[in-house]
This record gives structure tokens, C-alpha cells and sequence, in this order.
């Protein structure tokens, strides 16, 4: 067998692998629902009318959509410039701290005001704990991989004696959670049934001012660069750590908004299960999504479905949930193959 | 004489998708003799090595070694048949002495001890033969590039290899340690050994082979006597075409544009060095690769700024540190590394004709939003005048060839009309005719008035270009004087360490 790289790529090939990758995820999959006992169009049948098969599963799939889009957005521009930005949980976590603390009662100002202000002051949290591993790693080249994972674990346990504690609801007749968030920063809801939010907006809008960011400006040119080639980048004059760093911030940022949306959107107060790994979820969005932040916003809505749709599923054919994680880091291993088979051909010979 | 050859290429195809490698090459070598494959870059030479050691398969084609077909794909193979190859970059173990690098993969693997004193013996006797000087027990780290080479040969010889190929010997070496190498071949040769030479400097192919096949595109052009053969005659055969390198014309020096006093670098890899380059000038900095030229070129490029001592640009101190202001401040720069240096491979052409000014107002609006039909305007032009082949602003960068990468580097470098230019190995790896390509622009910048700083390990470049000479050794920089003032040979040995006579006198 030999792997030969391809002398070009066709547009077509390249922007179809994430299709191919999810037909092929979801071929390999059936094979363990029909290992489970299940008729795998029964259960693909259900996935999908689970998903998207009325308005309310339309609802809830894309509200599921809305912190993969901003995790997934965090993740994708952090590795355009080769930043591995795994702790988006954390930074999460960190944004719905600063909404906690802010938001249930210390500051109130008109919603106008307040959702920016709640919006800005969980981004900067984001960033702010993104602070400490970029510096180890701009400065004393400590790998960014192990410190931002790691520091979720530190985040979470700070949130776990928080609203265990100091910041628990005294009217939550004792389930550990913080208090609720004013009224005046809570993000309105976008149709008149169902849990969608304006959180939604914020976020396409995000991905749509990132992708131009990427595309149209100074700074966006100097973070691919960066990523594509620092040696290049530096010798051209760009300063590899400050971009590095602002990079960080903006990735930091990002998480941290999905922590605020889903406190000040969807729950309306912070609890320990706020996220279900929506950061970790947003590195697999990145990858489907080619760290395109327009391509985030589909492959938010796909994982999003695969999880919502497989809810309904395992309830009718008696299918763990756990398929929904199988299929999607089934995807994620399939997007990075047929990446690799539209750059490079295979030959079987001898 | 009815002797069977040792080697046999019968008509060789081989195909990289619509690039065809190799077109139907056949050619033959005979027990002691050395043939040489000249051609340039792209002309296949590597990859009918690469098939011969069975890296790669033929799409059609035999090889025969002794008159019987070689197992295609087989690398084993091939060590078997007794076919050794010393490939341009070195395969050593650092960590290893030079005894355990060369019985490496010879022992079997269960064996539970090693034969030492026999390997050692073997060793020395070819190590006496070939005059291949090395301690057996010193690592390889400590080697110099010349004596890994010899031990990279030894490895070949110890698995009785009978066939050698050497893939660019001579690009690495002094110029004494390429005699050297020459005189090795030498006795080779009288033990009946068949050498394949790879090479594209035509004085060393006309000095040490027997017999010439030329490659240009794949095909198989010529094989020529060696006796019968000219350099004018092997460089038309190669290129297709006569290739003229543009001449240095006498110019009256200007004013000096470019001056280091007494420059440092903290890590020791420049001492105190003192250089002055002046307008209409071009000043060869000579030297084996690794002795200083890298933090030269880092100094000047605006990279390192950890250094001590003055320099001056055009009287006005030197913007250190700060790439775009160096650029700014009229420094046209050619990196040693094209591709991890000089482009973005994964961005458009235009992109990385932008990248030193990016931010200046001519590019974008107040350093945020790229004005990028300025730039594509400016490529377009760009390209045209540089002869840029491609197939527009936004092709991209990575697909080109080298030749026309580095013609983008050039446009970059010499569009806004720099009064310094560092050049460093600017027409390595490239073909004839872009060599003579970037040559010309060089001297066409000369002529203008621009200063311009060599940085070469070609020694031939350096004295057909340049006005005036200096030698880097182990950071040291010796007086820069005129070519016609110093022979090759003592080059070569100011190269290796001996102190400028001149100087001592």
C-alpha cells in the first residue's frame, strides 16, 4: 500500500469530505444499533424525526445548537493558529461564573445593557483563564494541551464548592445551585413555544463577524499565517506571541459566551450539569466544520441533532444514548480520514 | 568486451499522477567505472535512484542487477544485490559511535552478542583502503558533515555493497573535503566497484566520472564520453537550451550602505564582526553551512536582537528586532529556506506578497481591513515582471516550483527597491535557467545602486558575483577582499579554519 499526496485538490473534494465522513459514520454505526437488536431504519427513522421531525424537535435541536456553535467557534479560530485550546469547558464555566456574579443582583441595568454587559463580562472571564496557559506557553513553552485540559477540572471544582456553598440559592430547597439571574439579563426567547433563545442570534452573528474577521482583516491574516507557518509568519514581521495571545483571548471569549448564554438563556441559574462536555463537543464541531467558522454553524446544528435525535430514539428502541457519542466521535475520526484521503491518494499494490 | 554489466536500466517509466518521473530510461554501468547523472532539479535523477533501491516501483521497466531482475519495491532487496546509497541527507544514529551506526541492521536480531572485534576489523582494513579517515569509537555528533559522509560510505562498503550511489555528495563539503572524497572514488573504482554520481556541478561530473548520462525532464537526453565532453556541451544537454549566467561588470564602489562594528551575538554564534558593504557592491560571505551564517542573516533580517556591537544602515541606526521596520527602513531579504522561511505554502500568492506590508497604508485601511484589490493589483503586476508561472494571484503558493517560489521571494524582496540586499543561498536548489534568472536581478540591483550582501556555500557563485570575498568560520568573519585576490583553494581552507595568510602577514 502506498499514500501518495495528490498533486492538487479539487474544491469539490475537499468541501465534500465532512458528507462523506458523516454517511460513513452513520454507515459504521448501524452496525451497533442492529447489534443492539434494533432495525437500523426504525432507528435512523426515529433519530431523525427525534431531531427534526416537528417544530418542538426543531426547537430544542437548535437550542442544543447554541453553545456548540460559540464552543465550536472557540475552538476553530484557537487552532487555525495551531493554539490547542482544549479547557473551552472551563472557559465556559468561567463565563457563567461571571454571569452568576454579576447577574443575580450585584449590577442592574436595562436588558439593552445588561445581556452586552453580562455577554462581555463571561467572554473576558473566558479569556482571563485562557491568560495563564498562553503565557506558559508563549513564554516558557509549556504545552497548552495538558494546562487547558487540566484547568477544567480546577474550574468545575470551583464551581462544585461555589454553589455548594457560598453561592447557594437559599431558595433552591437544597439542590446546589446559585441564585437566578435578574430578569432584566436574561436572554428573551425567540418564538412564543420552545426554549430557543436570543442566544441563537448572538452566536450566528459571532460566526458570520469571525469568518469575515478570518477572512477580510489585518489580524485575521496574521492568526492563519501564524498557523500555517510560524517561521514564515515571523520572518514577515508578525509578532508570533502577541498573536498567539490575542488569538487565546478571542478563543477564551468565545467559550466563556456559551457559559452565559446557557445560564442566562436556557437554565436561568447556575448548576453543576450546565454543560454536558459542550466544550469538549466543540472540538468535534471544529474539526467537522474544517475550523471554518461558517461551517460551524451546520455542523453545531448536525451534532446538536445527533444528540436531541438520539434521545428520542433510545426511548422508543430501548438503544443506550450513548450511541449519540459513539456517532459523533465516530464523524470526528471520519472528517480526519477523508481530509487525509482529499489531499492524499491511496494506491493497493503488491 | 562482452562483460556483463553490473547494472541495467531497461526502459524505466515511472509516473507521479499526470507527471511523468521517468520516461523510458535505459542506461547501463559496467564494473569499475563511474557514471555520472546530471540534470536538474525535477529531472528524475533521485527518483531512478529511488527505484534502483526500491523505494519507489516502477510503473514499467526492469532493473537488472548481474543480468538478473531486481525484486521492484524491495529495499532489502537491494542491499542484497550489493546496491549501497549514500542519500543527501545523512541517516546516522548522533547518540551512536560510528562502529555501532555501521554494523547497525547487519547483526541478526536474536543474536544475544555482537561480533565486535571482526566488525572492527573489518572496519579498519576499509577505513586504510579507501582512505575513508574516521575513529571507529567517536558518536556521530561529534562528527563534522565531511566525516559523516565517509562513515555514511563506510556503512554502505560494510554490507559488501558493490554498487554505490551518492545522491549530491558534494553539496555539504569543502572544497578540500571534495577532493578528498574524488580521490576516495579513485580507488573505488580500481576495486571494481560501479559508482552512480548525482550531481548538477558540471566541473565535478568532468572530474571524477567516466561516462555522462544526462536527464532533462525524465528522458534520457544523452551519454556521453566524459573524455569527449565540455562544460558548454553538458549544460546545453541539460538545460535544452544554451544558458548564459549573467557576468559581474566592473562599478565604482559608493558610499557604504551597510556597517557592523564589533557585532555579538549573545549565544557566541557571531564574534565581533565587522563588515561594511557599500552601494553598487556585492559582497560574498563564504563558509560551510552551520558557522555563523544563520545568525548573520537573523541579525540583518531583523529577527535576532540579542546582540552586541553597532550596525549601521545608510548612517542611520539599525532598526533590530523588528522585521518590519527593517524593511521599512530599505532592506530587501532572500531567506536561506524558501519554503519553512520565505512563504506561507497553505496561503494565495497574493497573501504572501503582502506579508512585510501588510500593515503599512498602501494595504490596508488603518492596519485593519486588508485593501485586497490593491493587492491583487500589485501581484498582478508583480508576477509579470518577476515571470512568475502561475496561474494567477490567488493560485496557490505551495504548488509552485522552487524556482518560482523563489521569484516570488524576489519580487517581494526588490519591488520597493531596497538600497541593502541579503541574499542568502538565493539560487540553491534551483535550476539553470532560474538561476540565471535570480542572478540577473541581483546584478541588475547592483547596477542601480543597491548593496549587497552574499551569503553562499558555493564557492564558484560567490567568485563569479561577488566584488569582494569574506570568509565565516565558527562565527568569525575574516577581511572581505577581492576574488580576484584569493584563490579556491585558499577559500576552501580559510573554510576550514586556517587563518587568512594576508591577514597574519
Amino acid at each position: 500500500m502506498v499514500i501518495e499526496p495528490r498533486s492538487s485538490v479539487s474544491i469539490w473534494r475537499a468541501g465534500l469530505a465532512p458528507i462523506w465522513a458523516i454517511l460513513v459514520s452513520l454507515l459504521l454505526c448501524a452496525g451497533l444499533v442492529a447489534w443492539a437488536g434494533a432495525s437500523v431504519p426504525t432507528a435512523y427513522g426515529l433519530l431523525l424525526k427525534g431531531a427534526f421531525g416537528s417544530s418542538f424537535a426543531i426547537n430544542e435541536t437548535l437550542t442544543r445548537s447554541i453553545p456548540l456553535i460559540f464552543t465550536g467557534l472557540a475552538v476553530s479560530i484557537a487552532f487555525k493558529a495551531k493554539f490547542y485550546n482544549i479547557g473551552a469547558e472551563g472557559q465556559l464555566y468561567a463565563g457563567a461564573l461571571a454571569a452568576t456574579f454579576f447577574g443575580t443582583g450585584l449590577v442592574t441595568l436595562p436588558p439593552v445593557l445588561m445581556i452586552p454587559f453580562l455577554m462581555i463580562a463571561g467572554a473576558v472571564a473566558g479569556g482571563l483563564l485562557l491568560l495563564l496557559p498562553v503565557l506558559l506557553k508563549t513564554k516558557l513553552k509549556v504545552d497548552e494541551v495538558v494546562t487547558t485540559l487540566l484547568l477544567n477540572f480546577v474550574v468545575l471544582l470551583l464551581v462544585s464548592y461555589l454553589i455548594e456553598g457560598p453561592w447557594k440559592d437559599p431558595m433552591s430547597l437544597g439542590w446546589p445551585q446559585a441564585a437566578s439571574i435578574v430578569d432584566e439579563g436574561v436572554l428573551p426567547g425567540l418564538l412564543a413555544k420552545g426554549r430557543l433563545h436570543f442566544g441563537f442570534v448572538i452566536a450566528v452573528v459571532l460566526a458570520i463577524g469571525l469568518w469575515a474577521m478570518m477572512r477580510f482583516t489585518v489580524q485575521g491574516y496574521e492568526i492563519r499565517a501564524v498557523g500555517y507557518n510560524a517561521r514564515a509568519a515571523e520572518f514577515s514581521g508578525i509578532k508570533i506571541n502577541r498573536t498567539v495571545i490575542m488569538t487565546a483571548m478571542i478563543s477564551g471569549g468565545l467559550a466563556g459566551m456559551a457559559g452565559v448564554s446557557e445560564t442566562a438563556g436556557l437554565k436561568g441559574y447556575l448548576t453543576l450539569d450546565l454543560s454536558p462536555g459542550f466544550g469538549y463537543t466543540g472540538i468535534a464541531v471544529a474539526m467537522l466544520a474544517q475550523l471554518n467558522p461558517l461551517a460551524v454553524i451546520p455542523a453545531a446544528i448536525f451534532l446538536s441533532a445527533v444528540y436531541v435525535g438520539s434521545d428520542a430514539m433510545s426511548r422508543a428502541v430501548n438503544i443506550p444514548t450513548y450511541i449519540a457519542d459513539v456517532i459523533v466521535g465516530v464523524s470526528v475520526l471520519a472528517v480526519l480520514c477523508s481530509v487525509m484521503f482529499s489531499q492524499y491518494r491511496v494506491r493497493w499494490r503488491g | 568486451m562482452a562483460t556483463q554489466p553490473v547494472i541495467e536500466f531497461r526502459s524505466v517509466t515511472k509516473r507521479f499522477g499526470t507527471l511523468t518521473a521517468n520516461d523510458r530510461v535505459s542506461l547501463s554501468l559496467d564494473r569499475g567505472e563511474v557514471l555520472a547523472l546530471l540534470g536538474e532539479n525535477g529531472a528524475g535523477k533521485t527518483t531512478l535512484m529511488n527505484i534502483l533501491f526500491g523505494h519507489y516501483r516502477a510503473d514499467e521497466g526492469d532493473v537488472l542487477v548481474d543480468g538478473r531482475a531486481l525484486e521492484p519495491g524491495s529495499t532489502r532487496a537491494a542491499i542484497d544485490a550489493g546496491v549501497g546509497m549514500v542519500h543527501q541527507h545523512f541517516t546516522l544514529a548522533d547518540n551512536l559511535t560510528v562502529l555501532d551506526n555501521i554494523t547497525l541492521g547487519t547483526e541478526s536480531l536474536w543474536s544475544l552478542r555482537q561480533d565486535k572485534k571482526r566488525a572492527r576489523s573489518k572496519l579498519d582494513a576499509m577505513i586504510e583502503d579507501y582512505g575513508l579517515y574516521v575513529d571507529p569509537d567517536a558518536f556521530v555528533s561529534e562528527l563534522s558533515v565531511g566525516e559523516r559522509q565517509r562513515v555514511e560510505i563506510l556503512k554502505a562498503l560494510y554490507r559488501d555493497a558493490r554498487i554505490l550511489i551518492l545522491d549530491e555528495p558534494t553539496a555539504v563539503l569543502t572544497p578540500q573535503e571534495a577532493e578528498q572524497l574524488f580521490s576516495t572514488l579513485e580507488s573505488l573504482r580500481r576495486d571494481g566497484l560501479a559508482v552512480i554520481f548525482i550531481s548538477h556541478k558540471l566541473h565535478e561530473i568532468l572530474a571524477v566520472s567516466d561516462r555522462v548520462s544526462v536527464l532533462r525532464r525524465g528522458a534520457l537526453v544523452a551519454t556521453v564520453e566524459t573524455r569527449t565532453a565540455n562544460r558548454e556541451d553538458l549544460a546545453e544537454l541539460m538545460v535544452g537550451e544554451a544558458v548564459v549566467r549573467p557576468k559581474l561588470k566592473p562599478l565604482e564602489a559608493g558610499p557604504p550602505v551597510l556597517e557592523m562594528d564589533k557585532v555579538s551575538t549573545r549565544n557566541g554564534a557571531l564574534q565581533e564582526v565587522d563588515l561594511t558593504v557599500r552601494a553598487h557592491e556585492i559582497v560574498g560571505i563564504a563558509g560551510v553551512a552551520g558557522n555563523g551564517q544563520s545568525a548573520l542573516a537573523d541579525v540583518l533580517s531583523g529577527l535576532e536582537k540579542d546582540f552586541s556591537g553597532q550596525v549601521l544602515l545608510n548612517a542611520q541606526p539599525f532598526s533590530a528586532g523588528n522585521p518590519r521596520n527593517v524593511v521599512a527602513s530599505g532592506v530587501g531579504r532572500i531567506p536561506e529556506d524558501r519554503h519553512s522561511r520565505g512563504m506561507v505554502g497553505d496561503m494565495e500568492i497574493w497573501e504572501n506578497l503582502i506579508s512585510e506590508d501588510v500593515r503599512t497604508a498602501a494595504m490596508s485601511k488603518s492596519g485593519f481591513l486588508i485593501n485586497r484589490s490593491a493587492a491583487i493589483d500589485r501581484t498582478r503586476r508583480q508576477i509579470e515582471e518577476f515571470d512568475v508561472r502561475c496561474e494567477g494571484p490567488n493560485a496557490p503558493t505551495k504548488l509552485l516550483s522552487g524556482g518560482n517560489m523563489q521569484k516570488l521571494i524576489l519580487a517581494r524582496a526588490l519591488s520597493r527597491n531596497p538600497s541593502f540586499i541579503l541574499a542568502n543561498q538565493p539560487v540553491r536548489g534551483l535550476d539553470e535557467g532560474a538561476i540565471a534568472f535570480v542572478q540577473g536581478r541581483l546584478l541588475a540591483a547592483r547596477a542601480r545602486g543597491a548593496a549587497i550582501l552574499l551569503v553562499s556555500e558555493d564557492l564558484d557563485e560567490l567568485m563569479s558575483l561577488s566584488d569582494r570575498i569574506a570568509v565565516i568560520y565558527q562565527g568569525r568573519l575574516s577581511e572581505a577582499r577581492p576574488g580576484s585576490e584569493r584563490t579556491i583553494a585558499e577559500l576552501g581552507l580559510m573554510m576550514a579554519g586556517q587563518s587568512d595568510r594576508g591577514e597574519a602577514a
